[in-house]
């Protein structure tokens, strides 16, 4: 059996208990379910107000910047799915789980992902499909074949970003005290990547762009669909960026596994 | 017996300075929020001087300003009120001698001090001087603000009881919180000022609690409401705050008599 595989034979075997304990909890499944939602709502309410005011938002029309929400909408919640680092430095590092991870068959990362995988988010992932694909229709988009596979490899590679920033994050925990407040930090930073970056700054937007890539994850990939942002430069840099932060982010990961001596005790 | 009250007060004030340094990086997470909207904001205003009757420049005080009021109000009374509930220690609380729901009312003061003086002082300097925020000359003004946000906070607080006693009659209410939160962030006018609403949601809202919580004070501080407005925008909330205490009265009343804990 090969590593995919054996890989793959784990996620259904983990998901499968996930299911079997919210069944028993099923409020709350659509508790955790309703809140992500909630919060998406609260940005689309936003949107919808601000637009009675003015008619555009730096060149970009209501249905456009709508558009660009759910894309936005999509790889967060993929990532959110699978990549529910959120507690890794106090849960597995500080009362030492780590330990019990190395012992396992299974790559680091992998067994770390999988004890965390939270299938809700996903949710907003289809709502956020459905909130692009109406806007498609409000636009008057043209439909091609390719745009699926495009979006496809689009929604990969801004996973990617994501993932390789939060492994990134993550693994600072195996070099030294993690500061508790860089990750909610950075959960703010992200949320600049759901509106068109032409109204941030020179400064912002290059951040934006090649630091703390989260123009990736929302506006760039979306505007390649929208033909009057038509440049398709950095659209079609979106799986390029991400195989490279997903690269930086898994060595740092390995290294630090490499380095981690156990919590002591 | 007001002794033990003020008691708890610093109790609280000095556990969350144990804690201080969580709340550094909550600043810049703060600065980072206001950023986001004085970008938007600025760009949804483009060249158009006043939107809702708020200038530009009036615009990003508010931002600022309704931001740091959050860094002050803001509390977990609801998530608090609600774990002591489920996990049955709210019985003990039942038997000591003073009253469950004014302790819980001076622990987030305790908290609310802290807030004040180490999260929404600093962050509102550091708010200064990054975004182009203009600060009211007027003593009087400032004065009234303070005021004004102390009833913010008390009716945030409010809330947040009404909302944690909720679980004395639901198995869970943690979706309620979090719905709570939503609702108090969007419709308070820390997302969107009141003003900028439809005409008819706006006449709802003017019905509701939550404007007293961010959208008044921010107007007074930005100088939007001013004069006769200023004081009776005060008078709105001094109002939402008596009310407030009958459902929370009721609601503890009836509680008390459903309470039955669990194991022992």
């Amino acid at each position: 059996m090969n590593g995919w595989s054996f890989h793959l034979s784990l996620f259904k075997e983990y998901v499968g208990n996930y299911l079997k304990t919210k069944l028993t909890y099923r409020a709350d499944f659509w508790v955790e379910v309703m809140s992500d939602l909630l919060f998406s709502a609260m940005n689309l309410v936003f949107i919808f107000v601000v637009f009675q005011h003015t008619p555009s938002l730096a060149g970009w029309s209501r249905a456009e910047v709508v558009f660009v929400y759910g894309y936005f909408m999509i790889p967060y919640g993929v990532f959110g799915t699978f990549f529910n680092l959120w507690n890794f430095g106090e849960r597995y590092i500080a009362k030492g789980e780590m330990d019990r991870v190395l012992t396992r068959p299974a790559h680091s990362l992998a067994q770390v992902l999988l004890e965390n995988v939270d299938p809700p988010s996903m949710i907003g992932s289809f709502v956020g499909l459905a909130i692009m694909i109406s806007a498609w229709s409000t636009l008057g988009l043209p439909f091609h074949l390719y745009d699926p596979f495009v979006l496809l490899i689009f929604v990969a590679g801004s996973v990617l970003i994501y993932a390789g920033i939060y492994m990134t994050l993550a693994a600072i925990s195996f070099y030294s005290d993690a500061p508790t407040g860089i990750i909610p930090l950075m959960f703010n930073i992200q949320s600049y990547g759901r509106y068109p970056v032409q109204i941030y700054n020179k400064g912002i937007r290059f951040l934006l762009t090649w630091v703390l890539p989260f123009a990736f994850v929302g506006v760039y990939p979306a505007s390649f669909f929208l033909q009057s942002h038509g440049d398709w430069t950095m659209p079609l840099l979106t799986p390029i960026v991400g195989i490279v932060f997903w690269t930086i982010g898994l060595t740092i990961w390995n290294r630090g596994v490499k380095r981690y001596r156990g919590a002591g005790s | 017996m007001t002794s033990a009250y003020l008691e708890l007060i610093r109790i609280r004030f000095l556990m969350m300075l144990a804690y201080r340094v969580n709340y550094y990086s909550g600043i810049l997470v703060y600065a980072i929020n206001i950023g986001a909207y004085y970008f938007t904001w600025k760009a949804i205003y483009g060249n158009a001087e006043t939107l809702a009757g708020f200038t530009a420049g009036q615009m990003t005080t508010y931002v600022a300003v309704s931001w740091m009021a959050r860094a002050f109000y803001f509390n977990n009374l609801d998530r608090e009120i609600a774990n002591e509930i489920r996990d049955g220690s709210v019985a003990v609380q039942m038997t000591r001698p003073y009253n469950y729901l004014l302790v819980k009312m001076m622990q987030g003061f305790g908290e609310g001090i802290f807030r004040l003086a180490l999260f929404m002082v600093p962050g509102m300097i550091l708010a200064c001087l990054i975004f182009p925020v203009q600060l009211p000359t007027d003593p009087v003004r400032w004065a009234l603000f303070f005021v004004m946000i102390w009833f913010s906070f008390l009716i945030n607080s409010q809330l947040n009881i009404l909302t944690g006693l909720f679980a004395f009659f639901v198995e869970n209410n943690e979706g309620m919180m979090r719905m709570k939160r939503v609702a108090v962030d969007l419709l308070s006018g820390v997302i969107v000022p009141m003003a900028f609403f439809p005409r008819w949601f706006e006449s709802v809202l003017q019905w509701t609690p939550f404007p007293a919580i961010t959208y008044l004070p921010s107007s007074v501080f930005t100088g939007r409401m001013s004069g006769a407005e200023a004081w009776q925008a005060l008078l709105v909330q001094a109002v939402w705050f008596a009310v407030l205490i009958v459902p929370i009265l009721a609601m503890w009343r009836a509680s008390r008599r459903r309470l039955f804990v669990q194991g022992g």
